[in-house]
């Protein structure tokens, strides 16, 4: 039995290549995703490890209020009594207080703040060379004029000793002028450790500018002494400084830091794994329809074998056998492309984050991977074999004498059960979204996105051949033609699956494109609505963090002729009543009440140092009435007691607490705007005020004006990455499903050999073989984006219902888009039909009418 | 009814030494060598002969179907040596018919959607009062509906003679017709051939090995080794028995061989 279906699949070479290619394209993401998390995760231990060398342990001041601009939480402050306590702590040599935080921004030559790609921009205070940092020529800063930049900032900025350059900082959002005086590097002749910028200034200029004031530190170095075991003195000292510290030895360090990395990249991860999983989900279609096809050919075959004695279990494991031996070759093939695109990637993602400055480690094969692989590909393979084979054991022996007759069978069980899985996923997705089920919701959604397209499936040949009939009409004309149309109806279950395959791209891209395009409309909506300015003050809305303006600009620009008010605002984390919260303050109250249109429903919004206000919804959320004192406790403060002075209604644009200026700029992390608002004066010309603000705060590179369609706009773009993204899952897709269109027609023009034999025989030419053949292709795939097109909008739509109390308040539908894949389909199948058809109409006819 | 092709002189089909040779060197096999033929117009010829004569290569040939090695072939004026695969496609279309012994039915097409087929491809519309005629004596008009698969052997064929001769095509060339039928109803198809020749005029060629069959032909030729070896006309059973018996004394009665 195994050598007969081993001969019997060597002969059908090509046709199963076609078909195991979305099973390979599927392991190589998931294998892939794979071997890119070990070879980056390998690759950034070791880096960590070489920069954490050094240190013994490290403390710091814990706060568990994180910036709501950057996610990343917030460092206190450490007074110098803090170095002294942890110096008094039996086992340490020696404490150093250390300034060393992201955000120095460097102008370069052009007057352009030097970017990196992810990687962070240090400022540090000077503590002199150690094992890992070392002078590469010049001298360490001395003045507060002074400072010394590492050698990865001179490259890529062209400065050396003896230049003057500018740094901005968050807490000092001021370009000021230093003098470089020396650059250092790090040992091993290294440059940068992780594509990281670094400028060192004096330790007082470093704590006043990173810091907001001298003579506090952001962390603190502890060298052990000798002999002292590291993790001991790490206890030893965290019991002495009690829990507001984070005392860490250099190895827990390294470690949280390459973990970070490996979350940060756990995107791709997802990516390719979203990759696979379409891959996958779409080659179980392919699998299934091509094996189906082949037990239906095999009909004679297989009933002669059951009628010479081969029991039911023998045919299944016939068919089962086939579909291993497909599923291994598979997987190895997969597991070896996937092994290339992981290291190319881990290569390409870890010398992009670190600008070239990470050394790569070398490519192995992860055992995670190679489970994977086999797993995935064995396992579907198997999977949507069994289906057929089972359907194979039940042809009975008395089929080998019959003539091979496949009678259409009703689709009724299979409808039924496509309706009641599209129910099943319908409420999985109902409820997932509507964030019902807790930590299971994305489980849900992606559970019943899977049943849904399941469903639709198995739903699908119930409507394929009205659907299919119907669009025959449009597409088809000639004699030709219409037989073409009637092939593509004639196996509704064929065309279905075939169809069904097309469906599952076209569907995902249709619903993320509904779900981007309403928050879009939604966004701009809302700000039409709700905001009475003209102009934004801010940094490139499509730069990863935020920059703040230099209030000393504002001012300048409030004094404009033209502008009637300047709002800036600023944003962080805090905590409310013991709670995590978001808090904005503005420099000019009245002017944001009149520019967002605020109503103050209690109290007064005019809030001096030591008063918080609130809007309505919180307020009653929370138990808040005016005059109740509120525990507030900003990033860079303790808790303090703040007087509740207002309720004010919320808005689209403006809800949660805001503080005063002046308690902003003792606590937030960095307290200057980060958004400006201008409205410009009654019959000033919007374009003169917005050169005039644009050279009012030219000095600062950072940040550049806007008119408030253009900020909504590019605000948007971010959307359109995340679609570019979604459309090479497209690509992928519909590249798979042009392989299952063409194994359908292939195997179908087989099937049909003699028929076509018989059409050429009575007279139609080669041409209108191929156009018979092209209108079938067409129509499938034209249904089959139909199909998507249709689930991919219900998917979209209940998305935005389950999201419009959040903010999405208008259903924007990507005509555009839609079109595109419906061309786009007409040329998957004109480009799918070419092959088959071309072997159709090569047929030769004597051959064909003699075929048994 | 008259037909257009009756006022045309000379033979529907003729093969001047036609030769049809397979293969090279060790593994040739010569099917035909140098056969002559002439087939009237509006007559009912059977060919037959034992197996591996080269009837049905001959066939193939004198339809159009197969290009022969060596000799010419004219289906009426039409020569079709000079012919690329195009015009032999035309040529099919228009003037030749085909019954198989298989039936070659479209499985998704209903009966009349197979009747017209030749029509569809040409982007013709029938000719009302032909296709009536033609649909009357196949006696196929209440099943015109169904699909081929819910109609008898019998009435299969019938569809497929109607679906021959909807084209007026100035022959018909019947291939085996009556092999995978039981004996009734493979009369009644031998019957509606002879009818159409009668009453409209129709040209058929037909394949047989059956003496049966071919006794309601009008002419019989035999062939035996790729050459006309014989024939006869106003044939008998008998007299066709007796013939075939001749040229193969090892297998008497009618050949046990198929036609293809």
């Amino acid at each position: 039995m195994l050598r007969a279906t081993l001969k019997s699949m060597l002969s059908r070479k090509l046709r199963l290549l076609l078909s195991t290619l979305a099973v390979v394209l599927g392991v190589m993401f998931v294998s892939g995703a794979f071997v890119l998390t070990d070879t980056i995760g390998r690759s950034f231990d070791g880096l960590f490890q070489d920069i954490y060398t050094d240190t013994d342990v490290q403390v710091t001041r814990v706060s568990d209020i994180n910036s709501p601009t950057t996610g990343q939480a917030a460092m206190p402050n450490m007074p110098a009594s803090d170095v002294d306590r942890i110096a008094a702590v039996p086992g340490v040599a020696r404490a150093v207080g250390g300034v060393f935080v992201d955000g120095a921004k460097v102008i370069d030559k052009f007057g352009k703040v030097v970017a990196t790609t992810g990687s962070p921009r240090f400022g540090a205070g000077w503590t002199g060379t150690s094992d890992l940092v070392e002078i590469r020529s010049g001298r360490p800063p001395q003045a507060d004029n002074e400072i010394m930049i590492s050698a990865n900032l001179a490259t890529k900025t062209g400065y050396g000793i003896g230049d003057t350059v500018a740094v901005i900082t968050p807490i000092d959002p001021v370009k000021r002028s230093y003098q470089v005086v020396g650059i250092a590097g790090f040992t091993g002749g290294r440059d940068t450790m992780a594509g990281e910028t670094i400028v060192y200034f004096t330790m007082p200029v470093a704590q006043q500018r990173l810091l907001g004031q001298t003579g506090v530190f952001s962390a603190v170095t502890v060298f052990a002494a000798d002999g002292q075991d590291n993790n001991q003195l790490r206890d030893r000292i965290a019991a002495a400084l009690g829990p507001d510290f984070s005392v860490k030895t250099g190895e827990q360090l390294a470690q949280d830091s390459s973990n970070q990395i490996r979350d940060a990249l756990k995107f791709f991860n997802y990516l390719l794994l979203g990759f696979a999983g379409v891959a996958l989900f779409v080659g179980v279609f392919i699998i299934l329809n091509t094996f189906s096809i082949t037990v239906a050919q095999r009909t004679r075959e297989l009933a002669l074998l059951r009628a010479m004695g081969a029991g039911r279990n023998q045919v299944i494991g016939s068919v089962l056998t086939e579909a291993a031996v497909i599923g291994l070759v598979a997987s190895v093939v997969g597991l070896a492309l996937g092994v290339g695109v992981g290291s190319a990637l881990a290569l390409g993602l870890g010398s992009l984050i670190t600008n070239g400055g990470l050394h790569l480690a070398g490519a192995g094969l992860p055992a995670a991977a190679v489970i994977a692989a086999f797993t995935v590909g064995l396992g579907i393979t198997l999977v949507a074999a069994l289906i057929p084979a089972v359907r194979a054991a039940r042809i009975p022996p008395v089929a080998a004498m019959r003539d091979a007759a496949t009678p259409d069978r009703p689709v009724t069980t299979l409808s039924i059960s496509g309706a009641a899985l599209l129910a099943v996923g319908g409420t999985f997705l109902g409820l997932g979204l509507a964030g019902e089920l807790g930590g299971l919701n994305l489980w849900a959604v992606l559970g019943g996105v899977l049943f849904c397209f399941v469903g639709v499936a198995l739903l699908t040949p119930l409507f394929a051949r009205p659907v299919v009939t119907a669009l025959g009409r449009a597409l088809s004309w000639g004699g030709a033609g219409k037989l073409g149309r009637s092939n593509s109806g004639r196996n509704p279950r064929r065309t279905a699956i075939t169809a069904a395959a097309l469906m599952v791209g076209v569907a995902i891209v249709t619903a993320i494109s509904v779900i981007f395009s309403s928050v879009k409309a939604s966004t701009v909506d809302l700000v039409d609505a709700g905001l009475n300015a003209n102009l934004v003050i801010a940094a490139d809305p499509t730069s990863a963090t935020p920059a703040q303006i230099d209030p000393a600009e504002l001012q300048t620009v409030r004094q404009l002729p033209g502008v009637e008010h300047v709002v800036g605002e600023s944003i962080d984390g805090a905590k409310i009543n013991g709670q995590l919260s978001v808090v904005s303050t503005f420099d000019d109250i009245a002017g944001a009440v009149s520019m967002l249109r605020i109503q103050v429903l209690d109290g007064t919004l005019n809030i001096g140092p030591g008063e918080i206000v609130v809007d309505d919804k919180t307020a009653a959320e929370k138990g808040l009435t005016v005059g109740q004192p509120v525990r507030v406790q900003l990033a860079r403060t303790g808790e303090q007691q703040m007087r509740l002075a207002g309720i004010y209604k919320s808005v689209p644009l403006a809800s949660g607490y805001a503080i005063s200026e002046q308690d902003a700029q003792a606590g937030f992390t960095a307290p200057a705007p980060i958004t400006a608002f201008v409205v410009v004066r009654p019959g000033a010309d919007v374009n003169t005020v917005l050169g005039q603000v644009r050279e009012a705060i030219a000095d600062n590179p950072e940040v550049n004006v806007f008119t408030v369609d253009e900020y909504v706009a590019s605000a948007a773009r971010i959307f359109d990455t995340i679609l570019g993204f979604v459309q090479i899952l497209l690509a992928l897709a519909l590249v798979i499903a042009v392989l299952g269109v063409i194994n359908t027609l292939a195997l179908s023009m087989i099937e049909r050999t003699r028929e076509v034999g018989l059409l050429r025989a009575v007279g139609m030419r080669r041409r209108q073989v191929m156009w018979m053949v092209t209108v079938e292709s067409v129509v499938i795939c034209v249904f089959g984006a139909l199909l998507g097109i249709a689930v991919g909008t219900g998917l979209g739509v209940s998305a935005f219902q389950a999201f419009r109390d959040q903010g999405l308040k208008t259903l924007a539908f990507p005509w555009q888009l839609t079109v595109i894949y419906l061309i786009a389909s007409v040329f998957v199948g004109l480009g799918a039909a070419f092959t088959p058809a071309l072997r159709a109409a090569r047929q030769d006819v004597l051959g064909a009418i003699a075929y048994e | 009814m008259s037909i257009d092709t009756q006022v045309e002189t000379g033979p529907a089909v003729s093969a001047v030494d036609l030769w049809k040779v397979y293969g090279v060197g060790e593994a040739q096999v010569i099917a035909l060598r140098g056969v002559n033929v002439a087939l009237e117009r509006g007559r009912f010829t059977a060919i037959m002969g034992p197996s591996g004569s080269g009837k049905s290569t001959l066939m193939h040939c004198l339809a159009g179907l197969d290009t022969a090695s060596r000799g010419e072939v004219h289906i009426g004026t039409t020569s079709l040596d000079r012919l690329n695969d195009n015009a032999l496609t035309v040529l099919r279309r228009d003037k030749v018919g085909f019954v198989f012994q298989q039936f070659n039915l479209l499985p998704a097409l209903s009966a009349e959607e197979n009747i017209l087929l030749p029509l569809t491809i040409a982007g013709r519309r029938p000719d009302s009062g032909w296709y009536d005629t033609v649909i009357d004596a196949v006696g196929l008009r209440d099943r015109l509906k169904h699909k081929p698969a819910q109609l008898s052997g019998g009435q299969q064929q019938r569809v497929a003679c109607a679906r021959a001769m909807v084209t007026r095509p100035e022959v018909i060339f019947a291939d085996e017709p009556t092999g995978n039928l039981d004996s009734r109803s493979g009369a009644d198809i031998l019957t509606f051939l002879q009818r159409s020749v009668r009453e409209f005029g129709q040209t058929i060629v037909m394949v047989t090995h059956d003496p049966n069959a071919a006794s309601h032909a009008d002419r019989v030729i035999f062939l035996a080794d790729g050459n006309v070896v014989g024939e006869l006309a106003s044939p008998t059973p008998e007299a066709i028995l007796d013939q075939l018996k001749r040229l193969d004394p090892a297998a008497p009665g009618a050949g046990e061989a198929g036609s293809a």
